[in-house]
């Protein structure tokens, strides 16, 4: 107990992590709205939500600059679908109209024909929206854009974390390997390497496939996966290095030294160089795109998001941990 | 060295024959030069048999002799860039340099050497050590180089715009914190690359 419950910790750390993470439901949220464009006249509007739960006598309504038009008739196909029916008049002020349905907005829903001075308010007009949750309990915030694929932030970012602290470790050994030549050191430094570089991949893989569904390209050229694919070489390099020596004790001090030396240039590269020139990155919290912060109710995020990344990172050591000592097995049996 | 910077130049101009844009001109400038570099400087620990090291050792301490390298490596990438800035000038044309601010230009070319030379002096220490020529050099070096060559280019085509000082002025205070940094991490480093 007094040696493994680190491990024990990272098993239940993970679990909570993933379970959460891929059981919580979305926050409900209108994801469709057609037809985009509006004129004066009977209008007829689909509105397709998600993870809603549409009802009759559902309050609804469309809002042009604080101005509110209510509808003729709604009617409810299911929990996801209704149907609309309103008589928008002419003369709106704004070239945007939004639609609120049982709290939930969809801004900027429709372009609007036939602006004017404004119109007479309805009388629907609102209570201040409110999300009804009941039933519901914990729920994800429900983006455009988005949607689903937010839960890859318990598995992509965590890798990047995860691969840090693992070259970390590298560097720490790698330095305690030039006071004196000490070979499990060594061993330390190359397994958390290799096992930072499989982080690197998944990171790599899981960043891929986010960046497909969100941005629709596999890869982008982006100062954050330059700097990935940076690391990627110079690790790899790392490794190359290594297998050039024969000698023991000598590819213990060069392969230390050129560590020591990659990873200083390294954290100088991901945390200084994007800094100067942020306005090329789409990931969020660079050249203008919010970040973690300001996504609403991000609370429930985090709930799960730093489980996930102590979870992951105490693997990623246990793994490390375990290739040392595999790795000094092996060389006690082949002498 | 300057044959191959030149001939390289030559050829690029072989290649291009009509005129490049800004972007291009800069882009085709910083490869040939990147590639020199490697050139260069993967001779400057490479000529050293085992004798000559042990007499080198006995003479000075080791960080005197990787401050040496560097310096003279720095000092010759700087003029070889310089060179080499000229002749490219005269091949590829100085249609580009019309709108540059050549001062900031200048000091991007000068920089981006010395931290050429003060990245690669290391490297090439270590693959001589590791008794693989050109080819681990390429290797271990390029990874390290690149976000450089990247904040080079990126601060050189600012000036081949002809923005102000204020902008570019972060690219160079950052390349120098690099070099500098770098160099730091050469003394310390290089004692425990000699030892044996």
């Amino acid at each position: 107990m007094k040696h493994w419950w680190w491990k024990f910790m990272a098993v239940v750390l993970l679990l909570i992590a993933s379970i959460a993470g891929l059981r919580v439901p979305l926050s409900p949220a209108l994801v469709h709205v057609s037809p985009s464009r509006i004129m004066p006249g009977e209008v007829m509007i689909d509105v397709t939500g998600y993870n809603t739960r549409f009802a009759d006598g559902m309050r609804t309504y469309l809002v042009n600059d604080n101005q509110y038009v209510c509808p003729m008739r709604v009617d409810v196909m299911d929990a996801t679908h209704a149907r609309i029916v309103a008589e928008v008049p002419a003369g709106m002020r704004a070239s945007m109209t939004d639609i609120v349905v049982q709290g939930m907005t969809y801004p900027g829903a429709f372009f609007t024909e036939s602006l004017g001075e404004g119109i007479e308010s309805g009388s629907c007009a609102p209570t201040p929206p409110k999300l009804d949750l009941t039933g519901l309990g914990f729920t994800f915030p429900n983006r455009s854009i988005l949607y689903e694929s937010i839960r890859n932030l318990f598995f992509h970012v965590p890798m990047w974390f995860t691969m840090i602290a693992l070259m970390g470790i590298a560097f720490w050994q790698s330095i305690k390997v030039l006071g004196n030549t000490d070979l499990e050191r060594d061993r330390a430094a190359r397994s958390a390497v290799q096992v930072g570089l499989l982080f690197c991949g998944l990171g790599l893989v899981t960043g891929a496939v986010w960046a497909r569904a969100t941005w629709g390209a596999f890869w982008t050229n982006d100062v954050k996966l330059n700097g990935a694919a940076v690391t990627a070489l110079i690790y790899l390099a790392y490794l190359v290095l290594r297998g050039s020596i024969p000698d023991l004790y000598k590819r213990a001090r060069l392969a230390a030294i050129y560590n020591i030396f990659a990873f200083v240039l390294l954290v100088l590269f991901l945390f200084v160089v994007p800094r100067l020139n942020e306005i090329d990155s789409l990931h969020p919290g660079n050249g203008g795109n919010s970040g973690f912060n300001d996504l609403d109710l991000d609370n429930r995020l985090r709930i799960v998001f730093y489980p996930a990344v102590a979870g992951w990172v105490l693997l990623g050591i246990w793994m490390v941990d375990l290739r040392t000592r595999t790795a000094r097995l092996i060389e006690q049996m082949d002498r | 060295m300057l044959l191959y910077v030149v001939s390289a130049v030559y050829v690029s101009y072989l290649a291009v024959k009509g005129g490049l844009g800004v972007a291009l001109w800069n882009a085709l400038f910083w490869i040939i030069l990147l590639f020199a570099a490697f050139n260069a400087l993967s001779r400057s620990f490479q000529r050293e048999d085992q004798g000559r090291q042990l007499y080198l050792h006995t003479l000075v301490h080791p960080r005197s002799v990787v401050m040496a390298r560097t310096l003279y490596n720095a000092f010759t990438m700087v003029v070889l860039s310089l060179l080499s800035l000229l002749f490219y000038a005269l091949f590829l044309g100085t249609a580009v340099l019309e709108g540059a601010d050549l001062g900031q230009f200048l000091v991007a070319v000068v920089l981006g050497a010395i931290g050429f030379a003060t990245v690669l002096t290391l490297i090439a220490a270590i693959a001589a050590r590791a008794g693989n020529g050109l080819g681990l050099m390429a290797i271990l070096g390029f990874p390290l180089v690149l976000p450089m060559l990247l904040a080079v280019m990126r601060a050189s085509k600012l000036s081949l715009d002809g923005v102000a000082w204020s902008v570019t002025s972060t690219y160079f205070g950052g390349l120098l914190l690099l070099d500098v940094i770098t160099v730091t991490l050469a003394w310390l480093l290089f004692p425990y690359l000699w030892r044996d």
